[in-house]
């Protein structure tokens, strides 16, 4: 995962290797890249999202994590100006969202959708070639260069879109979204669908340009990727669920247990832990193996300890459970299927 | 009604030249722009080959050659029909809509790579006709076919019908979610102007050159107009997704 450590304000030096930001007007100075507060989208009856607020720092690489159906997409092409919401606000680069501003801020911000939408009868250069005039791009053919370089396609330069596979597509779809030298970018799933090489080499790519200071929104159900990538993450289920970087939502979650192993199954087993103050609950998961509701973990594991040696009991392990940015997101989308069942 | 005025043209330009490559490199839409126009000769010039010198009297008084103004009334219509509503069947929509791309310069760009091709191969049929009549006809009947006038109003109302056709179109594929529908109802839109060119070409509009500036005139508005009406009625939500 990448640490904010390092990383530089904007997308200045931008990921195609050394270009100054092509997004001049947009606010990068004590402004957010994103700022997003209490936003929705309706289709008619239907809640897309609701009541969404969150703020994306410049240079910051921002995972949006949710179900099929979350809301994801639709957040994505809200603040890419392809959709009005329906409620709420939001600036993007400290542009307000408003239909007004929607070419000004499209200037500031590229979208890589979920499907790499190329025109499969020109070739990779001509796609790339037809979007930079599109962004206007001073020196079309040198932005274009680079952004092959930074996906490793120059060689492919040639080929037709349709020859290529779906990896590769991505992957031009990626120096497409390159070529405005955004201030935001927006990865709308982007290794959906893709074999693990061909995600790896695109993971890898993303996060080269979160090393070099572009802000990245990344929509994705893959929670690898967004732990391995993202330096915050937000889990979406139609309304915001939980927001912070991948560590503090476990922690949030799961650090107050302490996993607890003894050689034999314990006697009494609600006689040593009740008289733990530290420990508010405890359930047994299997045979000599136990698990712990504490209030403060420092503090209870020596006390744990303690008391287990006192019931004689041969102590293998305590120890705070592991948990991944997966746990996190079952756990919170779970609730929300029992809370709709309930 | 807000549009914008401002258009660039590199933007613009972009669009065209993408659009002409697709039709280059897609042999099924060039076949589809050239076939229709070399059907529509077919009729016309072996009913004219038969033709003896003593019908040359009768054809002096007569404007049938106006009829071929169908084909800028059709082949743009259709083609610009499939523009919009194929991109978004395709998904390549959806990237050229989160450019800076305004929706004049889109649409702008899509008219001019329907009208450009079209206009072209009207011109060259209508060239391949004259250029028959001349060579193969009775001389008498050849004579009496080609006049100026009538060769003019070819050359300037084309491009202005043609135009028409295409915005027509356009609406059509901005509103359209089915690429069949589209251009099924593009056929259906072509129809009045057609009859129109064919009551003028049958005589039953007498054209005069007052009329022609009349309609040169009326066109010219339409044409305009088609452009604001279509650019208004362009919504990138609701061809991102679908919503009404």
């Amino acid at each position: 995962m990448n640490g904010q450590n390092g990383k530089q304000g904007g997308a200045t030096g931008g990921a195609t290797g050394g270009a100054t930001s092509g997004a001049t007007g947009g606010a990068t100075d004590g402004a957010a890249a994103l700022s997003v507060r209490g936003l929705g989208k309706r289709f008619g009856d239907r809640v897309a999202f609701e009541d969404v607020s969150f703020q994306i720092g410049f240079g910051e690489v921002f995972g949006f994590l949710g179900p099929n159906g979350a809301g994801k997409t639709t957040i994505v092409r809200t603040l890419g100006t392809l959709i009005k919401p329906t409620s709420g606000s939001a600036t993007v680069t400290g542009i307000p969202l408003i239909p007004e501003n929607g070419a000004q801020i499209r200037q500031h911000i590229s979208v890589m959708p979920e499907s790499p939408g190329l025109y499969l009868r020109l070739t990779v250069a001509e796609n790339l070639g037809c979007f930079a005039d599109l962004y206007e791009v001073p020196d079309p053919h040198d932005r274009i260069d680079r952004a092959l370089r930074a996906v490793h396609l120059t060689d492919r330069a040639d080929s037709a879109c349709g020859t290529l596979s779906k990896g590769l597509r991505q992957r031009v779809a990626l120096a497409r979204a390159l070529l405005p030298d955004p201030q935001v970018l927006f990865l709308d799933e982007p290794t959906a669908g893709l074999d693990p090489v061909a995600a790896r080499d695109v993971h890898d790519l993303i996060a080269g340009l979160g090393r070099s200071g572009v802000t990245i929104f990344l929509t994705t159900h893959r929670l690898d990727e967004a732990e391995r990538l993202c330096d915050r993450v937000a889990i979406l289920n139609t309304t915001l669920r939980t927001i912070g970087p991948p560590d503090e939502l476990r922690d949030r979650l799961f650090a107050r247990t302490l996993a607890v192993r003894t050689q034999a199954p314990l006697a009494d087993p609600e006689l040593v832990f009740r008289a733990i103050p530290a420990v508010t609950s405890w359930h047994q998961d299997s045979s000599g193996s136990y698990v712990l509701a504490v209030s403060r973990p420092a503090v209870a594991a020596p006390a744990v300890t303690r008391a287990l040696v006192s019931a004689g009991a041969d102590v293998l392990s305590i120890s705070q459970p592991h948990h991944s940015l997966e746990d996190v997101y079952l756990e919170l989308i779970d609730d929300d299927k029992e809370a709709s069942l309930a | 009604m807000i549009i914008s005025m401002s258009v660039s043209a590199r933007r613009v330009r972009a669009i065209f030249r993408k659009e002409v490559r697709e039709y280059r490199r897609n042999g099924n839409i060039a076949f589809g722009m050239a076939i229709m126009p070399f059907l529509f000769l077919i009729q016309p010039l072996v009913q004219v080959f038969a033709l003896p010198s003593s019908a040359s009297g009768a054809i002096r008084h007569e404007d049938s050659l106006l009829y071929l103004l169908a084909i800028p009334a059709i082949v743009p219509g259709l083609v610009a029909a499939y523009a919009v509503v194929a991109e978004r069947d395709q998904g390549t929509l959806e990237p050229v809509l989160t450019t800076p791309v305004s929706r004049e310069e889109f649409l702008v760009g899509k008219a001019l790579a329907s009208l450009v091709p079209s206009v072209l191969i009207a011109y060259a049929v209508y060239a391949l006709f004259l250029a028959c009549v001349r060579l193969f006809a009775n001389p008498a009947v050849a004579s009496a076919l080609l006049r100026w006038p009538e060769i003019l109003a070819q050359v300037f109302f084309t491009p202005l019908i043609a135009a028409w056709s295409i915005w027509i179109g356009l609406a059509i594929s901005a509103r359209s979610k089915d690429i069949r529908v589209a251009q099924q109802l593009g056929v259906l839109a072509c129809l009045p102007t057609v009859a129109v060119t064919s009551l003028v070409a049958f005589n039953v509009i007498g054209p005069s050159f007052g009329l022609a500036l009349a309609a040169a005139a009326l066109l010219v508005i339409l044409d305009v107009a088609g452009w604001r009406v279509v650019s208004a009625m362009f919504n990138r939500e609701r061809l991102i997704t679908g919503s009404r």
